[in-house]
């Protein structure tokens, strides 16, 4: 019983990171109506500069505040660069092109960085446990991630809810024609979103550092994770992202903790483990498969 | 205008009808490996080009066909060498380096695993479709890293390539004639395909598929159709990959494998069926020069790739119509 709490609050943990992804992800396509590949690029970034500054100055906070300001940096560049071009354009030439900033971005940090992986210890302060769940300590970084995570989100829904800009983001996402017909500049309506999306991926980026290794490509496995979210959530919706996120790092994380032993009450342990593991990593995409059956648009559709 | 759409393919033909011998008297052998494999790709960017450009349907998870159909003939391979059967039970099917039963095979498993991944995939439009190819290769790909009797994420070795009567696959020069026969094969098949009522309505329900329903056609059923068509194409490349590299790994499944299909289809001419062959060529030969430069190739490849997306819309057969246009006055 307390293992599956711990195992609840993992879940919970990766849901959170998805989450932060997630959420940019469906921000600029929900206003912008943008597919971005080189999201994870830039979560990708922000590992890599929080891993390059704590390693430097020896604080993880900074090397935080180092990967928020690369990552928007980085993503205001680009969207001025290239992504701007492609807001009118097909989804098909969205893929495309973001598909090469993931090439360049990958080689980029490869230069950069070399290609060995990075570990990065867990912030001093932020180390050992807390028994939140009495008789079951659990990591304090896991739980500060958790509270980051709840934090971003209540701030998001502020931010989309009770201000201005929350609700041009709002008129954006249900009208893109008509927002700038009144007179709005969209222009840096839609250079803010996906400079707070970027900030939001590097956010991810440096609080992931700790707990995986911080290596090129790592952006891309999650980044497809990310996708299955926002579909199962519904494109365009923050609720959808925020219930997909959960709903994913769940599955996910009780998939691979469980299905190994529940399948050896009916087959012999090697088989089960075997099987078991297999089926745990395609179980979100089963369950993709089946809200998509029930759902096509997803749990929480956007406006059409 | 006619004369000159049949002449750039047949002249695009001529060429590679007499690259073996030219790459033999130059003294540049492995072109011939190189130029084999870009065919082969081509095939897979073919049939993508099939769905792509003719039903707009982006599917970003067509490397999932290609491993399906390269993993058929490695696993059949596997069982030959070992002298057991691929399934046990009552229906003992054994394996074979046979080319006319593990090809064959390989088309058939790449086809119905187009079958259950369109099926679902094809209730969905726009971004959703696009996410849910991928995720599903994605899935398959894991699938494959966890076959631990086929070598999980290491992958098989075969130990020779598909036996094929009257035909020395082993010989590179033969092989290339091989992949080159079947490609040919396929883009006429494909030609007729969208040539006739079935390709009309495909690109009919991609112009307004709300109209085609009211003329009662139903749209499912052939998108459905052609998506099954073009996984069989995939698993037709896969089968010859697998055959090419006398290897298979589920790294033939990873998703940037989809993405540079998509690429090759772009850079080639999105809906010409020629130009993905055209695209192949130029991408595998782009890559080759690129990396024979500098080991950080990619850092050129992205931002082309960029600026093809975004000037260069043709594709390069279009652009060789139209300079040829243009020159004819």
């Amino acid at each position: 019983m307390l293992l599956f709490l711990e195992q609840l609050l993992n879940g919970l943990q990766f849901g959170v990171m998805l989450f932060l992804l997630a959420a940019g992800l469906t921000l600029v396509f929900g206003i912008m109506g943008l597919i971005n590949l080189a999201h994870g690029s830039l979560y990708m970034l922000g590992a890599f500069a929080c891993a390059a500054v704590l390693a430097l100055t020896g604080s993880f906070f900074l090397g935080v505040l180092a990967a928020l300001a690369a990552a928007a940096a980085a993503g205001l560049a680009v969207e001025a660069i290239v992504l701007r071009r492609l807001y009118a354009r097909g989804h098909l030439d969205q893929v495309l092109a973001t598909f090469g900033l993931i090439l360049f971005f990958n080689e980029a940090i490869r230069i950069v960085w070399g290609p060995r992986p990075l570990f990065l210890d867990v912030p001093a302060a932020l180390a050992g446990t807390v028994e939140i769940i009495p008789g079951a300590p659990y990591p304090l970084y896991r739980l500060a991630i958790i509270v980051a995570g709840i934090g971003v989100a209540a701030a998001l829904w502020w931010l989309v809810q009770r201000t201005r800009l929350g609700m041009l983001i709002r008129a954006g996402a249900a009208d893109r024609d008509m927002l700038s017909a009144l007179g709005i500049d969209t222009r840096w309506l839609f250079a803010g979103v996906f400079a707070l999306g970027a900030l939001l991926a590097g956010l991810a980026g440096a609080l992931a550092g700790p707990l995986f290794a911080v290596q090129i490509g790592m952006g891309e496995n999650i980044l497809i994770l990310t996708f299955v979210v926002i579909v199962i959530g519904g494109i365009g919706s923050i609720r959808g992202a925020i219930a997909g996120s959960l709903l994913v790092g769940m599955v996910d994380t009780l998939g691979r903790a469980y299905l190994p032993t529940a399948l050896r009450l009916v087959a012999d342990p090697a088989t089960a483990d075997g099987v078991g593991a297999a089926l745990a990593s395609m179980l979100i995409y089963l369950l993709m498969a089946a809200v998509l059956i029930w759902r096509p648009t997803g749990l929480f559709p956007a406006h059409a | 205008m006619h004369s000159l759409k049949s002449w750039l393919p047949l002249a695009g033909l001529a060429l590679l009808l007499a690259a073996p011998p030219a790459a033999y008297l130059l003294g540049e052998p492995y072109v011939v490996s190189i130029l084999t494999r870009a065919l082969i790709l081509g095939i897979a960017a073919v049939s993508l080009d099939f769905i792509l450009g003719y039903g707009a349907l982006v599917s970003f998870g067509h490397a999932a066909f290609v491993g399906a159909g390269a993993y058929t003939v490695g696993i059949f391979a596997h069982h030959a060498h070992a002298g057991t059967p691929v399934f046990d039970g009552a229906l003992g099917l054994s394996g074979s380096e046979s080319a006319l039963v593990a090809w064959p095979a390989a088309i058939l498993v790449a086809a119905l695993l187009a079958l259950i991944i369109g099926s679902l995939s094809l209730r969905t439009r726009g971004l959703y479709f696009i996410m849910i190819t991928l995720a599903f290769a994605q899935m398959t790909y894991f699938l494959f890293t966890s076959l631990e009797r086929y070598g999980g994420d290491d992958g098989l070795i075969l130990w020779q390539r598909s036996q094929l009567p009257g035909i020395h696959t082993a010989n590179p020069v033969h092989f290339y004639y091989l992949c080159l026969g079947l490609l040919i094969v396929f883009v006429v098949v494909l030609r007729r395909a969208v040539d006739a009522r079935f390709g009309r309505v495909l690109r009919g329900a991609a112009e307004n598929e709300r109209r085609m329903h009211a003329l009662g056609f139903p749209v499912y059923r052939y998108r459905l159709t052609a998506f099954v068509i073009a996984g069989a194409g995939a698993g037709l490349a896969g089968a010859l990959l697998a055959n090419q590299d006398t290897f298979v790994s589920p790294e033939l499944l990873n998703w940037r494998h989809s993405g540079e299909l998509m690429i090759m289809v772009i850079l080639g001419g999105l809906g010409t069926l020629y130009g993905p062959v055209l695209g192949a060529i130029a991408l595998i030969l782009l890559e080759e020069i690129l990396s024979a430069w500098t080991e950080h190739w990619m850092i050129i490849l992205g931002p082309v790739l960029i600026l093809v997306v975004l000037f260069a819309r043709r594709g390069l057969y279009g652009w060789l119509r139209a300079s040829g246009k243009i020159r004819r006055g």
